[in-house]
């Protein structure tokens, strides 16, 4: 086995971003939709932490962290947003929710 | 032999990691979906402190595992449930999804094999004793980054009362 | 470093054996055998009979009070390296936190006012004034003495079915 380096942790997070946008394309129910996004985020905030090490400085843990933060806040409104769609349609897939309107 | 046991977590972790995100993604109820979104969620922080982050592995679990995750379970319950079995999609959509995302993966892989990762400035010794971070972000948050840090409370606020009032029904 | 994260995994790791072992493995050599009925592989509900599916339609209320949990999970994560740095920053980072917490503070002030956070255990769907006069008599009992007469107490109590 080779010595693990920082560009095995970029196709790690690469990965992961790939298998997210499959789930975000494929799936129907918002809310798995929402679950893929999140997965897309995380392949991300590795590659960040992944270059914070390769530098040695705290730049990119400083940004996953905020990222964290948003990422928490994205999915509080998304959920609030799907639960009042749900309210107005019976079910939440994303095809029916062409209209601004509610 | 701290090399190997490096090595060993890494694969491991990236094993899992990458297997219950597929999992995820293609799982046929949504409780398998979020089951298997958590290991996911562990498989990631587990990377991290392979990484030496330390603080960034207890945030992702703080964060996503123990907040995130019960979020999604709860507009999971909160919903109706939907026909949305992965089996029986139109298999033209599967297919183009495959190979965007393959595609995709191929795209940044090349990227990632083409860039001369020696040559760009970094520290010398990868795996070298990583010291703890907490205090060092703590330093960078209120100095450095003291705006962000101010913004963020200002961001969760409104989130906290705009996701509150979205989900009441809007009228009250 | 590593090596804490190593503890760490195998203390996890421990704990998932144990928890594996003992449901799989061990009680199945230590239980009776009994005979395997519908009754027993039906969920177990405190004991009453169950009813309805599972994937029932929860009270909204219930993603209020989460949505409260998260944001406040997000901020005690803001707190803790700021925590580690306090003692050697001093005033001025303590008074930076201050600002932070102050400005999330109007927020619960806010889900507080609207009655979020409030929790009284109800039978049913009522609406938002049926709740408010059932707080009421339940916040202070003296009031239904010192009530109008023409409003006797017992009909208030009936009042919340």
């Amino acid at each position: 086995m080779a010595d693990i380096t920082t560009s095995h942790y970029i196709v790690l997070s690469a990965l992961i971003f790939a298998v997210g946008l499959f789930g975000v394309v494929t799936r129907k129910n918002t809310v798995i939709i929402l679950m893929s996004l999140e997965l897309m985020l995380n392949g991300t905030n590795l590659a960040f932490v992944a270059f914070s090490r390769h530098w040695g400085n705290l730049q990119g843990q400083v940004f996953t962290f905020f990222v964290i933060a948003v990422a928490a806040a994205e999915a509080a409104v998304a959920l609030a947003i799907i639960i009042a769609l749900n309210r107005v349609r019976k079910g939440v897939t994303l095809d029916e929710a062409t209209e601004l309107k509610g | 032999m701290e090399g190997l046991g490096i090595q060993l977590a890494f694969y491991s972790f990236a094993a899992v990691t990458i297997g219950s995100a597929l999992l995820a993604t293609m799982a046929k109820k949504i409780v398998n979906s979020a089951f298997a979104l958590m290991a996911t969620f562990f498989g990631v922080a587990g990377i991290y402190g392979v990484l030496g982050s330390d603080f960034m592995a207890v945030t992702q679990i703080v964060v996503y595992v123990g907040g995130i995750l019960i979020l999604l379970c709860f507009g999971m319950l909160l919903t109706d449930r939907v026909p949305d079995e992965f089996r029986v999609r139109s298999p033209r959509r599967y297919v183009g999804a495959s190979i965007a995302a393959t595609l995709t993966f191929v795209g940044l892989a090349w990227a990632i094999s083409g860039t001369a990762w020696a040559r760009l400035p970094h520290i010398t010794d990868g795996s070298a004793e990583a010291l703890p971070t907490t205090a060092l972000i703590g330093n960078a948050l209120l100095t450095d980054y003291l705006l962000p840090f101010e913004f963020a409370s200002i961001v969760l606020l409104v989130v906290l009362v705009g996701a509150a009032r979205v989900a009441r029904g809007g009228t009250r | 470093m590593q090596q804490d994260f190593l503890t760490i995994l195998m203390f996890m790791l421990f704990g998932a054996a144990f928890v594996v072992l003992n449901m799989v493995a061990i009680g199945r050599l230590l239980r009776s055998k009994t005979k395997y009925t519908a009754q027993k592989s039906a969920t177990y509900e405190c004991g009453e009979p169950t009813f309805g599916g599972a994937f029932i339609r929860f009270d909204i209320r219930f993603y209020v009070i989460c949505l409260v949990f998260v944001i406040f999970d997000v901020e005690v994560l803001f707190l803790f390296p700021w925590a580690v740095v306090l003692k050697p920053l001093g005033w001025l980072a303590f008074i930076e936190a201050f600002v932070f917490v102050a400005v999330l503070a109007v927020g619960l002030a806010y889900v507080w006012r609207k009655g979020d956070v409030d929790w009284i255990p109800l039978h049913g769907h009522q609406a938002p004034g049926a709740r408010l006069s059932e707080m009421d008599a339940v916040a202070a009992p003296s009031s239904a003495v010192t009530a109008p007469s023409s409003n006797p107490a017992p009909v208030t109590a009936a009042a919340d079915g």
